[in-house]
C-alpha cells in the first residue's frame, strides 16, 4: 500500500510537468490547428533560462520562474510572429515542417553555446518528510502545486475572461471571428504567449526535479507531452491535462509493476489501444468536415 | 565564456584540418575519433586535450625516428557527435580519405564497436582508449579476438568482478540493488558481470533494474529498489545520468551508499553532484593523488595547459598514443601492417595510468585498476586491486 502510495506520488509529479506541457501543444493547435513541434524545444529553453537566472543573476525561485517564464513566452511569440504568421494561409504540412525547423535550430543554437550538460543550482531547499513509509519532499509538493495553480488560472481565464471567449471563438471559427471585432493576431500571440510561457514553468520545474539539463532534453520530453495532449483530445484543454497525469501514471505504473524494460512498451501500447476506442482522445470531439 | 572560446578554437582547428590538409605528405598521420559533442562532450574533449599534448610532445622532439630520419606526425581530429553511425563513418573517411596510419577513439564502448567494425575489415590498427566492453575487441561473428582492433584499458568482467569483491570485502555489504541503462553496451555489460561475481561470491542482488538513454525520472525504479532494501546500490552508469539518480534516491529517503564504475570519473560528475556525492566509491583507470613520477609528469603538463586535473580519459588517450608512438618506433616505417604487428606484441610499457602488456592474439592489455574515494568534492585514492 505504501509502495503505490509512494509511487502515485512519483507519477503526480512527473504527470504534472506533462500536463504543463501539453497545454502548449494543445492551446496552439486549438486556435490555429498547427502542431507547434517546437514546443518541447522551448521548454528546454525554458530549463535553459532558468539555469542562466539562477546562476548569473543569483535571483531566488519565484523571480527565476517569473522570468523565465517570460523569456520563453516572448521567444513564443517571436517566434509566431516570424516563422508562423507568414504561413498561416499556407498548406499545413509547410507549418509543421517550419516548426521542425525552429525546434531543432533552437536545439543546435543552445548546443553551439555549450555542449556540456549544466547543472541547475538548487534554488528551493528541499526536506523530505517521511509520512508513514512515503517519502514526500518539498520540492515535489511545490510542483505538484504550482502546477496545478497554472493551470487553474489557466482554465479560468480561458473559461470566465473575454479574452478567453475571443480564443475559443476563434479555435470555432477563424474567418467569421474577425468580423465580430476580435482582433485575431493579437488573440493568436497571447495565446503563443501564454501556452509556452507555461511550457517555460515546465521546463523550471523540471529543471528543479532533475537538476542536469542538456539541449536535447526537450525532444523525448516534447514527444511525450505531445502524445498527452493527444490523449487527451488535441484542442482540449482539460484534456490535455488529463492526458498528462494519464500517461505519467501509465508509465510510473508500468516500471512500478513490470521490469522497467517493458515502460515504453507497454505505456505506448496502451495508449495506441485507447486511440482505436477513442480516436479523438478523451475529451477531444469530432470535427467532421463540411462540403 | 572559455568554453565558447575552446569550443571557437576548436571550431577553428577543426576547418584547419577540413581544408588545409596539406601539410608535409610525408608526415605520419593519426586519426582521433572523439565525443567532441553529443550526451558526453567532457569525454571527448579530454580526450582531444590529451591527443593534441601527445603529438606535441612527441614533435617537440623532433617526431618519430624511421631509420636516420625523423618524421612529425599529424593528428586529425573528427568529431563523432555521439551517434554511433557516425563513428563508423568518421572511421571511413579517416582511413579511406585522410590514409592515416592508424586510429585513436572513440571512448564510450557505443561508439567504439561501429568504429572498430570499420577498422578491422580495412586493416588500420584502431586503439580505444576507454571502451571497456569486451566485445569492442572481439569478431562479432566467430567471437574470436579482432586483429587490428586494441584497447589501453581493462575489461568489464576485470571492473565488475573488482567492484563486486570490493563491495563483499572491504565494504562487507552483503545486499546490493543495481540501476542501469539498458540501451547502453557499457552499462549494460558491467551490471550483468557485477550481478554474476558478486552472487557467486555469497552476496545478494535484491533489485536489478533498467532505463533507457536520456530517461530523467528514475523514481519509479528508484521506489521500487527502496522496496526491497538494499544495503548498497550500484550505478555503472555515465556522469551526467548519477548525479540524479543519487538525488532522486535521496529524495525518495534512500540512505544507502552507493559506488560506480569507471564511468564516474570525470571532473564534470564533481560539478553536477556537488556534496551529494561524497563518500561513495567506483573503480577506475588510474588515482591523479597517488601517482608515480612519469604520471606525475603528464599531470602536471596537463594541469599547465588546460587548467584542470586531467581524468581517466585523458590518461588513457595520452597512453593510447604513448603505445602507437612505441608500436611506429619499432616497426620501422609509416606502414599499416607494421604497426599492427609492433604493437600486438608489446612486451612492457609504462603508461601514466600504470604498466601494461599485450599478447599476441588478444587487444586487450594486462594491466590493475584502482578504487577512489569521493571526498570533500575531490577524486582520492583509496585501494589498488590487481588484475
Amino acid at each position: 500500500m505504501i509502495y503505490i502510495l509512494q509511487q502515485a506520488l512519483n507519477a503526480l509529479q512527473l504527470g504534472s510537468i506533462y500536463a504543463l506541457i501539453a497545454l502548449g501543444y494543445t492551446m496552439v493547435y486549438g486556435i490555429l490547428t498547427m502542431i507547434n513541434f517546437a514546443h518541447g524545444d522551448l521548454f528546454m529553453v525554458g530549463a535553459f533560462f532558468c539555469f542562466l537566472i539562477a546562476v548569473y543573476l543569483k535571483l531566488s525561485f519565484v523571480p527565476t520562474l517569473l522570468l523565465s517564464m517570460l523569456g520563453v513566452a516572448s521567444l513564443g511569440v517571436i517566434i509566431e510572429r516570424f516563422a508562423y504568421k507568414p504561413l498561416r494561409n499556407a498548406p499545413r504540412v509547410s507549418a509543421i515542417i517550419t516548426a521542425l525547423g525552429v525546434g531543432l535550430f533552437l536545439e543546435n543554437f543552445t548546443l553551439a553555446l555549450s555542449p556540456y550538460p549544466q547543472h541547475i543550482p538548487t534554488l528551493i531547499n528541499s526536506t523530505t518528510w517521511n509520512l508513514g513509509g512515503v517519502s514526500v519532499s518539498s520540492l515535489q509538493i511545490i510542483i505538484i502545486v504550482l502546477s496545478l495553480a497554472l493551470m487553474f488560472i489557466l482554465d479560468f481565464i480561458v473559461q470566465r475572461t473575454k479574452v478567453g471567449m475571443a480564443m475559443r471563438a476563434i479555435s470555432w471559427d477563424k474567418t467569421i471571428v474577425p468580423l465580430m471585432g476580435v482582433p485575431v493576431n493579437k488573440i493568436i500571440s497571447l495565446t503563443f504567449a501564454i501556452g509556452t510561457g507555461l511550457g517555460g514553468a515546465a521546463g523550471v520545474m523540471y529543471g528543479l526535479a532533475y537538476p542536469v539539463i542538456d539541449p536535447y532534453m526537450g525532444i523525448m520530453v516534447g514527444w511525450k507531452a505531445f502524445i498527452s495532449a493527444v490523449v487527451g483530445g488535441i484542442g482540449n484543454i482539460r484534456g490535455a491535462m488529463i492526458g498528462g497525469f494519464i500517461l505519467g501514471s501509465v508509465e510510473i505504473m508500468v516500471a512500478a509493476f513490470l521490469p522497467s524494460t517493458y515502460r515504453d512498451v507497454v505505456s505506448f501500447a496502451l495508449l495506441l489501444i485507447l486511440l482505436i476506442f477513442r480516436p479523438y482522445g478523451i475529451l477531444g470531439k469530432p470535427h467532421p468536415q463540411k462540403v | 565564456m572559455k568554453k565558447l572560446c575552446i569550443l571557437f578554437m576548436s571550431l577553428l582547428l577543426l576547418s584547419f584540418f577540413m581544408f588545409g590538409c596539406g601539410g608535409d605528405s610525408s608526415n605520419i598521420k593519426i586519426g582521433l575519433i572523439a565525443e567532441l559533442t553529443g550526451d558526453i562532450p567532457a569525454v571527448g574533449a579530454s580526450c582531444k586535450n590529451a591527443a593534441e599534448m601527445a603529438v606535441k610532445e612527441i614533435n617537440d622532439l623532433g617526431g618519430i625516428q624511421f631509420g636516420d630520419k625523423k618524421y612529425k606526425v599529424d593528428l586529425i581530429i573528427e568529431d563523432n557527435a555521439g551517434k554511433g553511425e557516425q563513428s563508423a563513418s568518421s572511421a571511413q573517411k579517416l582511413i579511406t580519405q585522410k590514409k592515416v596510419v592508424a586510429i585513436v577513439g572513440p571512448n564510450a564502448s557505443r561508439y567504439a564497436l561501429p568504429a572498430a567494425e570499420i577498422a578491422e575489415s580495412s586493416k588500420v590498427v584502431l586503439i580505444t582508449p576507454w571502451s571497456t566492453t569486451p566485445k569492442t575487441t572481439l569478431d562479432s561473428k566467430t567471437g574470436l579476438p579482432k586483429k587490428y582492433v586494441f584497447r589501453s584499458c581493462f575489461i568489464d568482467p576485470f571492473q565488475g568482478r573488482v567492484v563486486a569483491r570490493f563491495t563483499l570485502e572491504n565494504l562487507k555489504l552483503k545486499k546490493a540493488a543495481v540501476l542501469y541503462d539498458v540501451a547502453s553496451e557499457y552499462n549494460k555489460g558491467i551490471a550483468e558481470i557485477f550481478k554474476e561475481a558478486y552472487e557467486k561470491n555469497g552476496g545478494k542482488i535484491v533489485a536489478f533494474e533498467t532505463y533507457t538513454t536520456n530517461d530523467k525520472d528514475f523514481s519509479s525504479q528508484l521506489t521500487k529498489i527502496k522496496k526491497a532494501k538494499p544495503e548498497v546500490i550500484f550505478l555503472p552508469n555515465y556522469y551526467s545520468e548519477v548525479p540524479l539518480q543519487i538525488q532522486q534516491a535521496k529524495r525518495l529517503g534512500i540512505s544507502v551508499p552507493f559506488i560506480g564504475s569507471d564511468s564516474w570519473g570525470s571532473e564534470e560528475l564533481l560539478k553536477l553532484c556537488g556534496k551529494d556525492c561524497d563518500d561513495y566509491y567506483f573503480s577506475t583507470h588510474y588515482a591523479a593523488d597517488a601517482a608515480t613520477p612519469a604520471t606525475k609528469k603528464f599531470i602536471e603538463s596537463y594541469k599547465a595547459k588546460y587548467g584542470t586535473v586531467p581524468d581517466d580519459v585523458a590518461a588513457l588517450t595520452y597512453d593510447s598514443f604513448g603505445l602507437l608512438f612505441q608500436s611506429l618506433k619499432t616497426a620501422g616505417k609509416n606502414d599499416r601492417e607494421a604497426v599492427r604487428d609492433a604493437l600486438a606484441k608489446i612486451p612492457q610499457y609504462d603508461g601514466v595510468t600504470g604498466s601494461m602488456q599485450f599478447k599476441e592474439g588478444s587487444g586487450d592489455p594486462i594491466k590493475s585498476a584502482v578504487i577512489l574515494k569521493i571526498k570533500d568534492g575531490k577524486f582520492s585514492w583509496f585501494a589498488n586491486a590487481k588484475p
